[in-house]
């Protein structure tokens, strides 16, 4: 499977090390799930796996955003309107938005982890009517580190959705919460027998997440992260994203807790 | 039953505790108003005993030569606030300042010490609660150190 060449319509710096790419998909009827993700491969550099942050209803736009971390992201963010990139994809699995409708969505995310959860976002406020309380709880390093703040403050606003920012460390203008994001837990309204929750975030935040909402009586097949490995292949066939009995890249990155049992809380796994 | 007994028996903090425990422990606490922008207590000055916060949000700071307050803490309704009421040389450890407009119930710390003395199973399950409080708010913190949000080079 060949990387497709796409043009870049347009770069947005988000943060200081973090851009959100427009791109023309590969093919007109180019859509995806939320929580998929595509190789992008930088030409001359390499490739990596970036999730899509766009809107899943708006199949003529691959939206895409990336900090840069190293060569490749370093590559990908340098890029300019008109430049092209190879795109592979989408690959993986989604976040289960259907099968949890009808109860109570907990979003819970940390620092770019909004970026993956994005799509699944959009995709419950365009059917806001088939879920009851749905809450986005989000953590960040420093009020000037909020990805898609502008957006953030959009959703805060809204009467159907429960938005709550806590940061790191504050500054002397930021008035809202310090700390991390699992305290927010507690403040959020959710019936813990009718409630799914999606995680998106550090490894180490989401194993303390998924603990908290476990001890509110959240039941492990309806407790879903977005899991990250060193992907190579993005189809299942290379193993270097083995994470336990599944490959990131195609059975995940989106996997409940009751799949992953065992293996999130086993070291070098 | 007083209001402040009506206020905490239901509170997630006391469950498990027996209504006569409850009792006790709420005849040590007034109900107390704070608004935005007021000092609930500095750091060094005498600590008296906690607050569980009913509304409003406080923020937990810490002065900083050059730097000014920094926040180190938020804590919300819900949220009990300062433990060096429990350990010498009770002295708080940090400025609390309100937010937004606060109610809070003040407990007595030497009362609670007193009735915990008088009671000691009333004071380890005190001790239980206040112990996993710490516990969670240190975890909270290692998380914090870890800058588990910052740029992986």
């Amino acid at each position: 499977m060949h990387p497709i060449p796409c043009r870049v319509r347009s770069v947005v710096r988000e943060l200081e090390d973090t851009f959100t790419l427009d791109i023309e998909p590969p093919e007109n009827d180019w859509g995806f799930a939320p929580g998929q993700f595509t190789m992008l491969y930088a030409f001359g550099v390499g490739e990596v796996p970036i999730s899509i942050s766009g809107d899943p209803n708006d199949p003529s736009r691959l939206v895409q955003t990336i900090r840069a971390v190293g060569p490749v992201t370093d590559a990908l963010t340098a890029v300019s309107p008109g430049d092209t990139i190879g795109v592979r994809g989408p690959f993986g699995s989604s976040w289960p938005t259907k099968a949890v409708e009808g109860g109570d969505l907990l979003i819970i995310t940390g620092g770019i982890g909004l970026a993956p959860l994005r799509p699944a976002i959009l995709e419950v406020l365009a059917n806001r009517d088939r879920y009851d309380n749905v809450t986005l709880l989000y953590g960040a390093r420093s009020p000037g580190e909020l990805l898609f703040a502008d957006e953030l403050q959009e959703w805060r606003g809204r009467f159907d959705l429960d938005v709550l920012i806590t940061v790191d460390h504050g500054d002397r203008v930021w008035r809202g919460p310090v700390g991390v994001v699992t305290s927010l837990i507690s403040r959020a309204s959710f019936d813990p027998e009718s409630t799914a929750a999606f995680v998106c975030g550090p490894e180490i935040m989401m194993r303390f997440t998924i603990q908290e909402l476990q001890r509110k009586g959240i039941t492990d097949d309806r407790l879903f992260a977005s899991m990250e490995r060193n992907m190579k292949c993005g189809i299942g066939l290379c193993g270097h994203c083995q994470f336990g009995r599944y490959f990131v890249c195609k059975e995940g990155p989106i996997l409940s807790c009751a799949q992953m049992s065992g293996a999130f809380w086993t070291r070098e796994v | 039953m007083s209001e402040v007994f009506d206020l905490i028996v239901d509170h997630p903090f006391f469950a498990g505790m027996t209504r006569d425990q409850i009792k006790v422990v709420s005849e040590t606490g007034t109900v107390v108003s704070y608004h935005e922008g007021q000092t609930i207590f500095t750091e060094g000055t005498d600590a008296v005993g906690p607050l569980l916060i009913l509304s409003g949000d406080v923020a937990l700071e810490m002065q900083t030569p050059g730097h000014g307050p920094q926040v180190i803490l938020t804590l919300h309704s819900g949220d009990f606030l300062g433990w060096s009421w429990l350990y010498p040389p009770y002295r708080w450890t940090y400025d609390a300042h309100v937010h937004s407009n606060a109610e809070a119930i003040r407990f007595d710390g030497p009362g609670l010490k007193e009735a915990s003395e008088v009671d000691p199973a009333l004071g380890y399950e005190l001790m239980k609660r206040f112990t996993e409080m710490l516990v969670n708010r240190m975890q909270s913190i290692r998380i914090q150190l870890l800058d588990v949000y910052s740029t992986p080079r």
